[in-house]
């Protein structure tokens, strides 16, 4: 089974940015909406594999968007 | 027709811009950053268009330091008032707009002390005149990268060196300029740069912005204006954050989607292929223009240095005959008289009465310049001879 992390995002704007940093990184991402136990500014948040997880930080870092943090997504 | 009016918003626009808008209207529609629907993110992604593409053209690698306002005023205004508080010092030039020139005189009367660097009555200016302004309370310089009554460009890069060395922030109007001069925020040492979307970018009116240069501390600039931005929606204070902290209230998200397209288009054109063109119609329009006996031709009259907006009086004669007569008899649309600039006029010596203004654009040819001077040459009386 793969393990995902989501990516939070402190604004929409950010979390749009986010998915075109990552897909243009060749990262195989989703927006998902924010999982209601983890708390955001934002309602989007990045969906990735687990392991792609310290790739797409860069990809975003490299694309000067701000992330507000990564949690691993639980089922 | 003859549309010499560029200078107030230019016109044509690109093929391409009221398209986009249109599908915008029809096939996205949405608020963009209000939700998490297709349609809010494709309306997102449109924004994020615009910001990439404004980015691009002003050299910036963070496209969140594009900020979207109704046009160069808003930002401008943004700008001076975060910046200039009562007891602080700002210097400008003798060729600003009035986009500036009114919100540095209602600071002044809440005690904020403005220098004005009069400059040559061609407007330009030595970058030395500027530096003998500065004092201990200098909060800010800012600078008309190019007049919109006589074209004369200011040497931006120097006056930013300049700005640096004294730890000085610079915002520059770069209305004029934007799409036609060659612009990068690093190189030119440029800590803010205000844009119009509707002029030399070629989009719809409403659109413009804030460049804010990577190593300037937004920390420093507090918002104009607060409200909604559909992040941290569960705070009554604006989010400190870029691009919220100055995009407060739905945005023309219509207009940013024809900016898109028009910006696109002025980087596929690129920008030196667009200022050969530029001066070459501002050589032509200056060399035409000044064998007409009786025309004065204000600014340097090298166009070189200076952008294709130039200004002229037909002696004894009014602007506004001048300009109607131009429309009525030739079919040339221009604009005469005070230019929103008095500051600028007063340099140029050419107040009350103002100048007629000629702004060709990126869409005007070189015969229609030559047809233009000929209409000048025969309102004023002489015979043509070509």
């Amino acid at each position: 089974m793969v393990e995902f992390v989501v990516i939070l995002f402190h604004s929409t704007s950010h979390a749009i940015a986010a998915e075109r940093a990552a897909k243009r990184a060749g990262l195989d991402v989703k927006l998902v909406p924010t999982p209601r136990e983890l708390s955001s500014d934002c309602g989007s948040a990045l969906r990735i594999a687990a392991v792609d997880r310290a790739a797409c930080e860069e990809a975003l870092k490299a694309a000067h968007v701000p992330i507000d943090r990564s949690e691993p997504l639980t089922d | 027709m003859i549309y010499l009016d560029n200078a107030a918003t230019s016109w044509p626009k690109p093929e391409g811009v009221a398209d986009a808008m249109v599908r915008f209207l029809r096939d996205v529609g949405a608020n963009p950053g209000r939700s998490g629907h297709a349609l809010a993110n494709a309306a997102e992604r449109v924004r994020l268009d615009a910001r990439e593409a404004v980015a691009a053209l002003f050299n910036l690698s963070d496209p969140f330091r594009i900020i979207f306002t109704a046009g160069a005023t808003t930002a401008i205004n943004l700008v001076l008032h975060g910046l200039l508080t009562p007891g602080s010092h700002v210097v400008t030039t003798g060729i600003e707009h009035n986009a500036v020139m009114r919100p540095l005189r209602a600071l002044e009367a809440r005690g904020v002390s403005v220098t004005v660097v009069p400059g040559r009555p061609d407007g330009s200016l030595e970058v030395t005149s500027i530096e003998r302004c500065l004092t201990p309370a200098t909060r800010l310089i800012v600078v008309n990268h190019a007049s919109n009554v006589c074209g004369t460009v200011l040497p931006v890069r120097e006056i930013g060196a300049l700005a640096q060395a004294r730890g000085i922030p610079l915002l520059v109007d770069a209305a004029q300029t934007a799409g036609v001069w060659p612009i990068a925020l690093g190189a030119d040492r440029i800590d803010l740069l205000a844009f119009s979307g509707h002029k030399g970018l070629l989009g719809p009116t409403g659109t413009g912005g804030l460049a804010i240069s990577e190593s300037f501390d937004i920390d420093r600039l507090p918002p104009l204006i607060q409200g909604g931005t559909g992040s941290r929606s569960e705070q009554e204070v604006q989010p400190d954050f870029l691009p919220d902290k100055y995009e407060a209230g739905t945005p023309n998200i219509v207009g940013l989607a024809g900016l898109v397209a028009s910006v696109r288009y002025v980087l596929d054109r690129g920008v030196e292929a667009i200022r050969r063109h530029d001066h070459d119609l501002a050589a032509r329009l200056i060399a035409g223009l000044k064998g007409i006996a009786g025309v004065q031709v204000y600014g340097t009259g090298n166009a070189a240095r200076q952008v294709a907006v130039v200004s002229f009086n037909i002696a004894g004669r009014t602007c506004a005959e001048v300009a109607s007569s131009l429309e009525q008899d030739f079919g040339v649309l221009c604009r005469p008289g005070l230019h929103c600039a008095p500051v600028a006029h007063r340099t140029l010596g050419t107040l009350p009465g103002g100048t007629i203004r000629f702004a060709p654009g990126l869409f005007t040819t070189s015969d229609e310049i030559h047809r233009a001077v000929d209409a000048v040459r025969r309102v004023a009386g002489v015979e043509s001879h070509g």
